[in-house]
């Protein structure tokens, strides 16, 4: 359920990566459930600008975060070729709004870097390493932080 | 062992039950309502546990059960007065046992000193009275009567469990219990037994089939009887049909049993105490002509006139049964029968549960035709509550699919009074019959949690020193089950909180004028569509100089706040709040209050206070009767589809401009006949628009609020009203302000379900800086 913790090993791992803007981000495959694209959903009041609100899939109420915003960056404006990553983050399923999924990536853990130490706090929580890949540098996700802590919620 | 293991489970099922009894029974003594039937039930609970732990071998249990029971027996045979003191005693003694059966189900340890001095306690207290019962001449292991000489808990006594009660049922290791043929003379106990005429009976017994369906056992009847004397037991078959119009879950026949004993009747009644009712029974005294007890029972003529013992032709002797071993009995499926008799309808509740799982053995040699068969079932099933989740699950889909498929319909044209129109309202009917009825299967009376209270009550007045009296009201309130698996919590704090800050010491209470016995008050009741508990007490009530101080001086309020007292009341909700001067074992590390606030807010419940100084206070918690459906009221909202509870509305209605009248700056009210409402445009509220549009074009739904607080919210338009299946928020992310859960409406979008209170606090606050969270708590 969790994402698999970073080993030394050279294990192959499997990562879908997306695009945020001009920016190449990524999460662990075993976590997606599915790829949907965009329809609208219901907006939550009293909520977070990257609460994009919630949708029915398949009876379940499900939230989707615009992860651009979450991670600090302008609000996506959803497009007919936007689409939402349903994954599952610790014992909660979200649907991340990106704007369009890339392709599939093989990586071992020695193109794993760690996050340089940049001044966004954002990043530094939200991003758990980065990946080399090609010329391209692709960020992967700490999914289990990107939702709110449920206690943090105010009376 | 697998078999085993779900005998015991069920044992421990029964245990629950039993205990509860206990409870029960114990408590409406100390209410002075103690009748014979009270204290007999109370006795048969205990022994009942003791049986089913004897027959698991579990000693400590069955150790302190025997203890207790022989307390309550001398009770019961008024050997020793019942008193207030006593009661309190066996209260205490009933919660050791519970403990007993906790542990024997792996679940904590029993403190053994404290059972010791318990045990002690009853001993003493079954001791002063020194007359023994007639029994207590007999040897140590004849069990069924009171014999205090060897009621001692703390040295390992020994109860052999095929030799001591009907409810011990086979011991694991013990299994083909020692019954020998007829005529044998058990030496041991009719020693002293005198064969004088006026010591011997008769007694006939004529199972009915629900004795068998229980699971009680005749084999197991006549050797208890043969405890009490030696005796000759003759069947009577003469009832029983042919192979081929044998009935295998009937009972045919009929036992007559000579008894030489010096004890009287009543101790023969006993023997039948657990199968009252299954059997037909007569006693009496003396060498009775078989026949004619046999006539009076059979209603047919009895052909041999002859007394007792191998008469004549149709009745057979009574051979040792052959007993399997209970291991390889078949679990849950009772006594294999092989008697019967005219159908006797099941009494609702069997007398003697505990003993069920263990004696189900046939009578198998006493007849030649033994057919296996399962006995029927009970007319209480356990289903795995999982399964019915599904099923409420599925029902809730069948529900939406039912409005989509509407929707649908309509948005074709077709007129109300087509058939297929009228098809979907029936179906729309079906399923809401369905529903219903689904739900009801879950729904339970808080019972089952309101009666762990008791004992709660005890100990913590116990370990504050107060003295405190529970009373309980409402207990067969009906709530779906997983609301009532989620009281528990809420209604213990509650009452700690009320017995260790609410409740004085007696000292104080005498000085105050008050009787120093407090009283708290638990009640469940229905109101507007929730279930609201309230815990009252009348204790000193909440000291606002001390709350307000101690807020402030916590730094989790700004000392130049003015609240209202009921503000101040609900500050203890504050996170980090405790009034205790001291910390105390109970209460007051400061996590209470405001856990039992969030927990009962994410179930979409409410929790206020309410104090009046001197005099008590009164925690009110309210909690939506389901978790599961709701009937809403759908309306749209700046753009937005809302649900808003009908059990909120009070009438919808269009405004008309005199009727709305500006009240301070920003402000509005309603009048609505006499009385003047707050109007809270909903979409302002929840900041999906800026502004209100003037409420004359929109729709106004008069609500009232949980604590009968009205407003007057403004939507755009109302849609009509529907029963929504309730999703969580929280499942996948978290509870959002104003908004109870969602729902999907027919056109598979989520809509929002409006939390009213939240609402109409939210408006009560003003549109709040964000960022001051003081307020925000302070709710």
């Amino acid at each position: 359920m969790t994402e698999p913790t970073i080993t030394s090993s050279n294990e192959t791992r499997e990562l879908i990566s997306f695009r945020v803007g001009e920016q190449e981000y990524c999460v662990d495959i075993m976590a997606v459930r599915e790829i949907r694209g965009w329809s609208p959903a219901t907006t939550l009041p009293q909520s977070p600008a990257y609460m994009r609100g919630v949708i029915n899939l398949r009876g379940a109420v499900l939230p989707i975060m615009d992860l651009a915003a979450r991670i600090g960056m302008p609000t996506t404006e959803p497009n007919v070729r936007s689409v939402f990553i349903v994954v599952q983050a610790g014992d909660r399923t979200v649907g991340l709004l990106v704007d369009a999924v890339s392709d599939i990536l093989s990586i071992t853990d020695d193109m794993c870097q760690p996050t340089p130490d940049i001044a966004c706090e954002n990043v530094r929580h939200f991003v758990r390493g980065i990946i080399s890949i090609e010329g391209r540098m692709i960020s992967e996700i700490s999914l289990d932080r990107l939702l709110p802590e449920r206690e943090a919620l105010a009376a | 062992m697998d078999e085993l293991e779900a005998i015991k489970v069920t044992f421990f099922q029964e245990c629950e039950e039993l205990l509860a009894d206990l409870e029960g029974g114990l408590l409406a003594m100390q209410d002075g309502n103690d009748d014979g039937d009270t204290v007999n039930a109370v006795f048969r609970a205990v022994h009942s546990i003791k049986g089913g732990a004897g027959a698991f071998g579990l000693e400590p249990l069955v150790r302190f059960a025997h203890v207790f029971e022989t307390l309550l027996d001398a009770l019961r045979s008024n050997e020793i007065p019942g008193t207030p003191d006593l009661t309190a005693l066996l209260l205490r003694a009933s919660d050791v046992l519970a403990d007993h059966v906790s542990a024997a189900r792996g679940l904590g340890v029993v403190d053994m000193d404290a059972s010791a001095a318990m045990a002690a306690e009853l001993k003493i207290a079954t001791d002063p009275n020194a007359a023994p019962a007639p029994a207590a001449a007999a040897p140590a292991e004849e069990a069924p009567a009171p014999a205090p000489a060897y009621v001692d808990a703390a040295a390992p006594i020994v109860i052999g469990a095929p030799q001591s009660d009907i409810g011990d049922g086979l011991d694991d290791d013990d299994l083909g219990f020692d019954f020998q043929p007829m005529t044998i003379t058990l030496d041991a106990q009719a020693a002293d037994a005198a064969v004088l005429d006026g010591n011997v009976w008769t007694v006939s017994i004529r199972p009915k089939s629900d004795l068998y369906r229980k699971a009680n056992e005749t084999a197991l009847l006549l050797r208890e009887l043969s405890r009490l004397g030696p005796i000759q037991a003759t069947l009577d078959d003469s009832a029983m049909p042919a192979l081929e119009f044998l009935d295998p879950e009937a009972a045919y026949v009929t036992w007559s049993v000579r008894v030489e004993t010096d004890q009287g009747e009543e101790a023969i009644r006993e023997v039948f105490e657990f199968v009252d009712g299954d059997c037909d029974l007569e006693i009496v005294r003396g060498e009775a002509p078989v026949a004619d007890v046999l006539a009076t029972l059979l209603d047919v003529a009895a052909p041999a006139p002859e007394p007792v013992v191998e008469a004549a032709a149709p009745e057979m002797t009574f051979e040792a049964p052959v007993v399997e071993p209970v291991a390889e009995a078949p679990v849950e499926a009772p006594a294999p029968v092989v008697e019967a008799a005219a159908p006797a309808p099941a009494p609702v509740s069997a007398p003697a549960p505990a003993a069920t799982p263990v004696a189900a053995n046939a009578p198998a040699a006493a007849k030649p035709a033994q057919i296996d068969v399962p006995g029927p079932g009970q007319s209480v099933i356990r289903v795995d509550p999982e399964r019915i989740d599904r099923l409420i699950d599925l029902v809730g889909e069948l529900v939406i699919n039912q409005a989509m498929l509407a929707q649908r319909v309509g948005e074709y044209g077709i007129a109300p009074s087509s058939n297929l129109a009228m098809g979907l309202d029936e179906l729309e009917q079906l399923t809401r019959e369905i529903q219903d009825s689904v739900m009801a299967i879950r729904a339970q009376p808080v019972k089952s949690v309101f009666q762990r209270m008791p004992r709660l009550v005890r100990e913590v007045a116990n370990m504050t020193g107060k003295q405190a009296r529970l009373v309980m009201d409402g207990e067969n309130t009906e709530v779906d089950k997983t609301v009532i698996e989620r009281l528990a919590d809420p209604i213990t704090h509650m009452l700690r909180n009320a017995i260790d800050h609410g409740l004085e010491s007696p000292e104080e209470r005498k000085a105050a004028g008050k009787n120093p016995e407090g009283v708290v008050r638990l009640a469940a009741l229905h109101r507007s569509g929730r279930i609201v508990i309230e815990v009252q007490d009348d204790g000193k009530g909440i000291n606002r100089e001390r709350v307000h101080s101690i807020a402030v001086k916590k730094g989790l309020i700004s000392p130049d706040l003015t609240l209202t007292d009921e503000e101040i009341d609900n500050l203890i909700f504050l996170p980090g709040f405790s009034t205790a001067d001291k910390i105390s074992d109970v209460s007051g590390r400061g996590v209470g209050m405001d856990v039992v606030k969030r927990s009962v807010q994410a179930l979409g419940g409410r929790i206020s206070i309410t104090s009046r100084p001197g005099l008590g206070s009164t925690f009110t918690l309210s909690l939506p009767l389901t978790l599961a459906v709701l009937d809403g009221m759908v309306v749209d909202v700046a753009g937005e589809t809302l649900v808003i509870p009908l059990a909120c509305i009070v009438e919808s209605l269009r405004p008309k401009a005199e009727e709305i009248r500006p009240l301070g700056p920003v402000g509005s009210v309603l009048a609505v006949r006499d009385s003047f409402v707050p109007l809270i445009d909903v979409g302002l509220t929840l900041n999906y628009r800026d502004r209100s549009p003037p409420p004359t074009e929109g729709v106004v739904l008069l609500v009232e609020g949980e604590d009968g607080s009205r407003a007057a919210l403004v939507a755009d338009a109302i849609h009509g009203q529907r029963q929504v299946v309730i999703k969580s928020l929280e499942q996948n992310y978290q509870q959002v302000e104003g908004v109870a859960a969602a729902t999907i409406l027919g056109d598979g979008r989520v809509a929002l379900i409006l939390d009213v209170d939240a609402v109409i606090n939210l408006r009560r606050r003003g549109p709040p800086p964000p960022s001051d969270p003081t307020l925000i708590a302070a709710e």
